[in-house]
């Protein structure tokens, strides 16, 4: 019996691949993109939007792959040896690491434009249908019986954010202290009834375990969760205040000079900022940096009062305070302290 | 070569030799880079790494949880091993499979299956609930996820044991005029003994270490569902290289001892008649 054949375009399509592998090393450049978890959905739109125009620019192929988790387990992973180009990350903390270890220029985060962030986001919640507990802004959170599902901040670029935008509400308090702060932290994190590692666990145990009345959440990852679970009528609640979360970009200078994929790596970050990218980001429900294209989904995000990092005295100072051994998050489950 | 005792099989030197060798490279040798890791911390460092009430809570959690799910298996392993020796029914074959499954299949998907099953919206979480028992995401759900994955561990040392046992001394303790319980007292029981203690080291050693089936049905709270593993993870998470072994090595001593004293215990039963 003849054996059957393949179908041509198989077979076309096989060929031409192999021959994208095989062309000089000149023409043909591979990027590596090692990001978090919910931006799966945001690059696997870019990537071809950018091969293309890098192809009528230059006349070469690229091929963008893409690498997905915890921002602080893929930091880990180039800092152990993954050949990133780039690193897109929930936080710059992650990169500063990599920054320490010198695969990565001190200065990162002045190369890019708005602290190398090509687009933001903001901390929700997500309410069950008809919010039936009245969860409208962060004091409801500790009502008796409300449950609280956020990830470890010790694990999760995202939960740190979470964190943060709680704290910042319980600044602003008329008469907060420090004290004060602390006490609400502690008292949020007494109706949390489990610590996943990641936000997309906590999104997961949220919407399909059913557990919790409230989730917080990237904005982004709240949409697509709405999305993704319509026929739950899960309801997004914005708070009176929350955070502006930045999640940085940077080339992997090491990497990148190692592998000669400079000019390539600087392109495709450069890109994102490019009306095109920014459209697909507003898309992808981030909020986008570009004045003009933001204001074509303004109706999608509501103004609401957003702390900076800046307002936590940067990175170094909110990561001692409140994430490092020893912590305000880990003084809030030390009892009697 | 003199100083060996000439044994009648060949080959002993090079058997010896590779096996040294061999168990140099595979556990010697990444179990010693473990026990230098933690000291670039210095002796004080070291012991903040590991004294922390936090930490204190997770060892406890892992060992209390490990040393009680390899208890409740060995009644539970030793019914199971009895069943499959002793009896002979229907199904039998697709049983003794079933039992290896929690090797086989990876640990996420069963912690995943477990949580799905005790969540408050799980089949069986939806039963308890209303009664006040919460499984998923507190101690119990680890208890549940290490007598799980510690079941095959009993079963499977205890039935060449049970096998070998000969059904004569049980009928001899019964003409001798024993009763039931007391031929399962005085003959079976002390028989097995040190399957027993080996099985529930196999099982116990296999929960210290758990990490992918607990982490979905712990909850993972600090200070209450948050089990040694999972610190190590987190300080790796966050570039603690040298916190993460100082954890690993208490783990690592803690689980040397209790395994050493299982085996002396066991070596002190075979000895005696």
């Amino acid at each position: 019996m003849k054996p059957p054949s393949l179908p041509r375009r198989a077979v076309l399509g096989a060929a031409l691949g192999i021959a994208a592998l095989t062309r000089p090393a000149t023409a043909a450049t591979a990027l590596l993109n090692v990001s978090y978890d919910p931006t799966r959905e945001l690059y696997r739109d870019i990537n071809p939007v950018f091969a293309a125009a890098w192809r009528a620019k230059t006349g070469d192929t690229i091929t963008i792959s893409q690498s997905h988790g915890g921002s602080g387990a893929q930091a880990r992973s180039v800092a152990e040896g993954l050949q990133a180009d780039v690193v897109t990350l929930a936080l710059a903390p992650d990169i500063d690491a990599l920054a320490r270890r010198g695969l990565i220029a001190p200065d990162w985060q002045q190369r890019l434009p708005h602290n190398a962030t090509p687009y933001t986001s903001t901390i929700v919640f997500v309410a069950r249908r008809g919010n039936p507990k009245g969860i409208r802004d962060w004091a409801d959170l500790l009502k008796p019986g409300v449950a609280v599902i956020t990830p470890n901040p010790k694990t999760s670029g995202g939960a740190r954010w979470n964190f943060l935008a709680a704290a910042a509400w319980a600044m602003r308090q008329p008469g907060a202290t420090e004290a004060s702060t602390e006490a609400f932290m502690r008292a949020l994190f007494r109706q949390v009834p489990v610590l996943d590692t990641g936000a997309r666990g906590a999104t997961n145990s949220f919407a399909q375990r059913g557990l919790g009345d409230v989730l917080l959440a990237w904005e982004n990852e709240a949409w697509l969760a709405r999305k993704q679970f319509a026929a739950d009528g899960h309801e997004i609640v914005y708070p009176s205040v929350s955070v502006l979360a930045e999640p940085p970009v940077s080339v992997v200078d090491s990497v990148a000079d190692k592998k000669g994929t400079r000019a390539a790596a600087q392109a495709y970050l450069e890109f994102l900022y490019t009306p095109e990218a920014q459209d697909i980001a507003g898309k992808h429900y981030y909020r986008p940096r570009d004045p003009a294209v933001a204001a074509r989904f303004a109706e999608r995000y509501p103004a609401l009062t957003m702390a900076s990092i800046q307002d936590f005295g940067g990175w170094d100072s909110a990561q001692a305070k409140y994430f490092a051994d020893g912590g305000m998050f880990d003084r809030i489950f030390t009892p009697g302290k | 070569m003199a100083r060996f005792q000439r044994s009648a099989l060949p080959g002993f030197t090079p058997a010896l030799g590779i096996t040294l060798t061999w168990v140099s490279l595979i556990v010697l040798l990444p179990l010693a880079s473990l026990a230098l890791r933690p000291w670039s911390l210095g002796l004080e460092g070291v012991w903040h790494a590991i004294s922390e009430p936090r930490v204190a809570a997770a060892l406890r959690l892992s060992f209390g949880a490990a040393l009680l799910a390899a208890a409740v298996n060995v009644p539970l392993g030793l019914l199971t091993a009895w069943v499959m020796v002793r009896y002979r029914f229907p199904g039998r074959d697709l049983a003794d499979s079933l039992i290896d499954m929690p090797l086989a299949l990876p640990t996420a998907v069963a912690g995943i299956a477990l949580t799905a099953l005790f969540a408050p919206n799980g089949w069986i979480g939806a039963l308890l609930t209303p009664l006040g028992i919460k499984v998923a995401y507190t101690p119990l759900g680890v208890l549940i996820a290490l007598i799980f994955v510690g079941l095959p561990f009993m079963v499977r040392t205890l039935e060449p044991v049970l096998m070998d046992l000969p059904l004569e001394s049980e009928e001899a303790a019964a003409t001798l005029g024993a009763t039931r319980g007391q031929t399962l007292r005085r003959v079976v029981l002390p028989a097995l003994a040190p399957a027993l203690l080996a099985g529930f080291g196999a099982a116990l050693a296999r929960g210290v270490g758990e990490y992918g089936s607990v982490i979905f049905i712990a909850g993972n709270m600090p200070m209450r569902s948050e089990i040694a593993p999972l610190l190590i993870v987190i300080r790796l998470e966050q570039l603690d290289y040298a916190g993460a072994a100082a954890l690993a090595l208490v783990m690592l001593l803690v689980s040397f001892g209790l395994l050493l004293l299982l085996n002396i215990m066991q070596a002190r039963m075979r000895r005696r008649p």
